[in-house]
């Protein structure tokens, strides 16, 4: 099976590196076949499962790029067809930049997907991070360089944490491969691997970079981020540390945490990362349960999750894209000039609200399930809380700040607002479709998920009415406690604070006490040492003039004074007296010789 | 289309209201009366009628006034707070 396999991030990686050169009429058409053929491998690989592209590299390291099993299949198939519903939501992009780089980061995804060792996941995942950064720096935005610096740094760090542990593991086991954890004999690098792919997840206290720097992409890019580098975490997570405790714990606080701060926000797309955060805490909760359900929750809910997220933040980006706006303190009212906007948007609200018929409904449950089947009640009423916030805050406050209520927009929003161009309605209308097929016909979704013996009818009675009452009371509220939660001009603080203001500590540091200390140390040395260096070479200056310029100019002197002594006494002038002195002297010359 | 439904809909609000509650009622009585609660995960999910709907509330509540304090406690902040 090796020579037929060819690995579906090569195929958007090459697709990357040829697409400059592909001229209008076959640009678009180019575009959308790059990412279908990708989804057509991954399907293709999906019917062949088992360990594909194994390498030998530098003699005793085998690296493994395609392990093609129940886990990854579904992953893999989910990021391909999010590649293809992105690309056509930003087909109309000119800069063929901003596609490149997209690919690059799909192709980041899948790599770590189908990875089969800390090598190649490495390699993907770093990536990842530098093509997603370039997704947020192609933003022309004010604050989005910034952004994109902090969220690279963040995920650099990362990086050399995952890094770290995983030379650490190969240093005390001399083992590369990426598999399950053994929970019982946790080491240093158990840990700091999981803090390394924790980061990606957004688990608090690594989750401030997510809200940050999806707020800040362009407005396709953050389609595109919204969907891979935290559902690749899971994945990643799953793989490794399924049934960790601590993971429930953090997964818990990670849904409350995201929702709190949901509720809190201004900007549009901020908010929606907020919640990406709450959610993606039901899949971290999900993977630290570890049972056959939880972790076929915790799946399902990544693929539910990857588009009815894509299909919000499409809505929020075709916003974006017409009114140049993105804080409700700007919007309002908009149903008028943008229904299918708002229809999308209700879509995506309903069916990350776990309502009926769509894909919230099917997926998030089972987690909660789960959680409930163990006896951990009190994360299963807590995340029960999280579904009553994630309704309120995606399917009520969104819609209801952007398109409803007070209208706020200036004029010349209100004159720019119009529905989206036919290929951002396309890739919307995909979405919207594939979160309502995935909740209704269930054996799609189902059939996929890593274990088969693991059964779960959402359908059943009292699920309903448990999620119909959660959703009508909540809704109830909302009516009589709306204003509490109207749109203000604020920004939330998070724990970004700490490195935001740590930075510009540390310019503070460098601006005032450290230059100060190399002004002191300037003057210092200007006062002391260097008078003490001239004063030390005016000394020595004297002394070579006076004392060692004395004695050989004195010896050069005398010597002069004796030489003209001599030429004085001796050489007279008179040949035969200046004769006779040189050969009495010649003469004393050779008796002494001959004598002595 | 769909902002003729909304206006639609929007001059006819107390009717809306109207059809809302008898929703809303109509899933309430459903749940206490016609809903087998025997295999509820919690003692509390069985033995309290509509627990759900007053978990909803309550949610809401807790949750609304929770972000409330906590971002007047001085996390909701001016938006040139990091700006120099």
């Amino acid at each position: 099976m090796t020579t037929s396999f060819i690995h579906p991030a090569l195929i958007l990686m090459i697709g990357a590196v040829i697409l400059p050169f592909i001229k209008e009429p076959f640009r678009k058409l180019y575009l959308c076949s790059v990412p279908i053929l990708t989804f057509l491998d991954v399907i293709y690989l999906s019917w062949h499962p088992g360990v594909h592209g194994v390498v030998t590299f530098m003699g005793d390291w085998t690296l493994t790029f395609g392990r093609v099993d129940s886990l990854s299949m579904v992953f893999g198939f989910i990021m391909a067809l999010m590649a293809i519903i992105g690309t056509v939501y930003g087909l109309h992009v000119k800069d063929n930049l901003q596609h490149i780089a997209a690919w690059f980061y799909v192709s980041g995804s899948l790599g770590a997907i189908y990875c089969g060792d800390y090598l190649v996941l490495f390699l993907f995942w770093e990536m990842m991070a530098f093509a997603s950064t370039f997704l947020v720096w192609f933003n022309k935005e004010d604050g989005a360089l910034a952004a994109g610096y902090r969220y690279l740094l963040v995920h650099t760090f990362g990086g050399v944490v995952l890094l770290l542990g995983f030379v650490l593991r190969y240093q005390a086991t001399g083992d590369l491969s990426f598999v399950q954890m053994d929970e019982q004999h946790t080491q240093l690098y158990t840990w700091l691997i999981m803090a390394g792919l924790m980061l990606n997840a957004a688990v608090p206290p690594l989750h401030s970079w997510l809200p940050d720097a999806y707020s800040k992409a362009t407005v396709t890019g953050a389609v595109f981020m919204c969907a891979f580098t935290t559902k690749t975490a899971i994945y990643t997570l799953a793989r490794a540390f399924a049934g960790f405790d601590i993971l429930i714990v953090l997964g818990v606080v990670m849904a409350i945490y995201g929702i709190i701060y949901a509720m809190m926000e201004n900007d549009i797309r901020k908010l929606l990362g907020w919640e990406i955060v709450s959610q993606v805490g039901y899949m971290v909760t999900g993977v630290g349960i570890g049972t056959a359900l939880a972790i076929n929750g915790a799946c399902a809910h990544a693929f539910a999750h990857i588009l009815y997220k894509g299909l919000l933040f499409m809505a929020a980006g075709s916003i974006i894209h017409a009114t140049g706006k993105s804080k409700f303190t700007e919007l309002g009212g908009l149903y008028k000039k943008m229904p299918s906007t708002l229809f999308f948007m209700v879509i995506g609200g309903v069916s990350v609200s776990a309502f009926p018929f769509f894909s919230g409904f099917v997926s998030k449950s089972m987690i909660i399930s789960a959680g409930f089947e163990e006896h951990l009640l009190l994360a299963g009423f807590l995340l029960s809380l999280v579904s009553v916030g994630t309704f309120l805050v995606a399917g009520l406050r969104l819609p209801y700040l952007i398109f409803f209520g007070e209208n706020r927009c200036s004029e010349e929003t209100w004159a720019k607002a119009e529905d989206p161009p036919w290929n951002m309605h396309l890739a919307m209308a995909a979405a919207a479709f594939l979160c309502f097929f995935i909740g209704t016909y269930t054996p799609f979704l189902y059939n996929m998920l890593p274990y088969t013996d693991a059964t779960y009818h959402p359908y059943g009675g009292y699920h309903l009415s448990e999620t119909l009452q959660i959703l009508a009371f909540t809704a109830l509220a909302f009516v009589f406690l709306k204003d509490k939660l109207g749109a203000k001009a604020t920004i939330s603080l998070d724990l970004d604070w700490f490195y935001r203001m740590g930075g510009r500590g540390f310019l503070w540091l460098a601006q005032y006490p450290i230059q100060w200390v190399d002004t002191a140390w300037g003057t210092a040395y200007r006062v002391v040492g260097l008078y003490s260096l001239m004063t030390t070479a005016r000394f020595w200056s004297w002394f070579d003039w006076h004392a060692i310029d004395g004695v050989v100019d004195g010896s050069a002197r005398c010597i002069r004074a004796i030489g003209r002594r001599v030429t004085i006494v001796l050489q007279r002038g008179q040949i035969q007296q200046t004769i006779y002195i040189s050969v009495t002297f010649a003469a004393l010359i050779l008796i002494s010789y001959v004598w002595l | 289309m769909i902002v003729n439904l909304i206006d639609f809909l929007k001059e006819r609000l107390q009717a809306v209201k109207v059809c809302c509650y008898i929703g809303i009622a109509v899933i309430l009585v459903w749940s206490v009366v016609g809903v087998d609660t025997h295999h509820a995960h919690t003692w509390l999910e069985k033995h309290l009628p509509g627990f759900w709907s007053i978990f909803g509330i309550l949610a809401c509540v807790v949750l609304i006034y929770f972000a409330r304090w906590f971002g007047k406690s001085g996390i909701m902040t001016r938006e040139d707070y990091y700006d120099n």
